[in-house]
């Protein structure tokens, strides 16, 4: 059964793209609205060796934009997970914060896109600031319900194992957290890269991006340009989220 | 030590609706330096509260509480708690979870292992040093939780029905294994139980809590020398007369 599985992984991918180019080939996709598969490959070729503009190779593009939601991601992880936790352990504080939580996180961060322009000017700084908004919410919110489903029993243990509060945070809230706080961190990341595509169609307005390459494809009305940078999002994507995951496999290894 | 509670009192306020349960009645009781005292009554007569003040985790609405003569201050620093539900940190090993208090005080690994380690040993932990709580069994998680409580040498222990959770076999051997550890440490011991062969077993003297708001409605003196068998007359009469005074509770 695992074996079957984990050859359906691979397999069902494969089979819809086969069935896609069958499409194409037949003449069922108009070409120019859905590039075949192979149309795409050659895209990325192209993106690869040529670049685009002529000069801005593909790995660059991805370059910038992971810097661009490397610093984004981090300095939300950095800021939201202690204050999860504050949160989290204080009812107080929770009560008085909750109403500005929910009022600023439906807000999409890009329409903090004006202002992230006003404020820290056009490029990496407002990008960064963009993606951290994106990551910033779901990390605080998982790691406030994180801490909140810490057992009291665990805290009360610690209590009287002679923990002093600054130790019950370490060592007791923080671990207790840190399931919950992967998942946000999972949340973020994928948020986080959505917002940056989207924050490089306008936050970006010359040099490198995948964001702002998709947009340089449009310009110049090429379909199978625009899929191949999608597919290049959708990769890096899932190459970080493997990565997260291999984190916190390791760093749940007692559940 | 000693340990004396004087006239304690708890009231419940609810938040919302500002109804008083009142849940601890002018509780007295004392358990002296080396002793070992149960409490039994009815389940949800408030017995885990007591121990919950003694230890400082809540607040008396009124009486006061003396730990060899005097009122302490921050009274988990000289009580150990030893928890029903085991209340092992899960993500730590059994030997991080054994060294524990002694990481708060800021004891070096090297020591904390060492430590830890004589007590796996003595606890009959050998080979499960490494194991996380989830792949111990119930008597295990609760050796390994009052290691923890042990190590860092509290001069009263407290335990909220420990054995609770164990099927009977692992219950009378763990009953067996506290009986040693008790003798052993000379640790004064107040201990919760619903088990009435537990608390003659073990116990010097026992204490019957009446149903919601407590009292302390029986003092029995178990006069039996140690080791004590289950199966003997003498010690049936104890066992009637906590089972007749279970009852009357009821009705």
């Amino acid at each position: 059964m695992q074996a079957i599985l984990s050859k359906a992984k691979i397999l069902f991918p494969l089979l819809i793209l086969v069935l896609w180019q069958a499409c194409s080939t037949i003449g069922l996709f108009p070409t120019v609205k859905v590039p075949s598969p192979v149309q795409i490959i050659a895209a990325l070729q192209d993106l690869t060796v040529v670049g685009l503009p002529q000069g801005s190779i593909l790995l660059f593009h991805c370059l910038y934009s992971l810097q661009r939601v490397a610093i984004g991601f981090m300095l939300a992880l950095c800021a939201a997970v202690p204050l999860g936790i504050v949160f989290g352990w204080s009812e107080i504080l929770r009560k008085m914060i909750t109403p500005v939580i929910e009022m600023l996180r439906p807000i999409p961060p890009l329409a903090w896109i004006p202002l992230a322009i006003l404020w820290f000017g056009i490029g990496l700084r407002s990008a960064a600031f963009i993606i951290f908004l994106g990551c910033f919410f779901p990390i605080l919110l998982s790691t406030m319900s994180g801490v909140m489903s810490v057992d009291p029993v665990l805290i009360s243990a610690a209590k009287t194992l002679g923990a002093t509060r600054r130790q019950i945070f370490f060592h007791v809230l923080l671990p207790g957290a840190t399931p919950s706080i992967y998942t946000g961190l999972r949340i973020g990341l994928g948020i986080g890269w959505m917002t940056l595509v989207a924050a490089e169609f306008t936050g970006v307005k010359s040099g490198y991006g995948l964001g702002y390459m998709i947009m340089t494809a449009r310009d110049i009305q090429r379909s199978d340009l625009v899929i191949a940078g999608m597919a290049v999002i959708g990769c890096m994507g899932f190459i970080l989220d493997g990565l997260l995951r291999i984190f916190e496999s390791r760093a749940l290894r007692w559940r | 030590m000693s340990l004396e509670v004087r006239k304690l009192c708890k009231t419940f306020v609810n938040e919302h609706s500002g109804e008083k349960t009142a849940v601890l009645d002018a509780i007295d009781l004392a358990v002296e330096n080396g002793g070992f005292v149960s409490i039994i009554g009815p389940t949800g007569c408030g017995k885990t509260t007591l121990l919950r003040i003694i230890a400082g985790l809540e607040v008396a609405s009124s009486g006061d509480i003396f730990i060899n003569g005097a009122k302490p201050a921050e009274p988990w620093k000289q009580v150990g708690f030893v928890f029903q539900e085991y209340a092992l940190f899960p993500w730590r090993r059994v030997w991080e979870n054994i060294a524990f208090g002694l990481e708060m005080k800021g004891v070096s690994t090297a020591e904390r292992r060492d430590r830890a380690f004589d007590f796996i040993k003595r606890f009959g932990l050998e080979g499960s040093h490494d194991l996380y709580p989830r792949e111990l069994s119930g008597g295990m998680k609760q050796r390994v939780a009052l290691a923890r409580t042990m190590i860092t040498d509290p001069d009263i222990i407290l335990m909220d029905e420990p054995f609770g959770a164990l099927d009977s076999q692992t219950r009378s051997q763990m009953r067996q294994f506290l009986f040693d550890v008790w003798r052993q440490s000379k640790k004064t011991i107040l201990f919760i139980t619903h088990s009435i062969d537990e608390a003659i077993f073990l116990s010097q003297k026992v204490i019957g809590f009446s149903s919601r708001p407590a009292t302390c409605s029986l003092e029995l003196t178990i006069d039996l020398p140690y080791p004590r068998d289950v199966t003997t007359d003498t010690f049936n009469i104890y066992r009637r007369r906590i089972i007749t005074f279970l009852d009357d509770q009821k009705a």
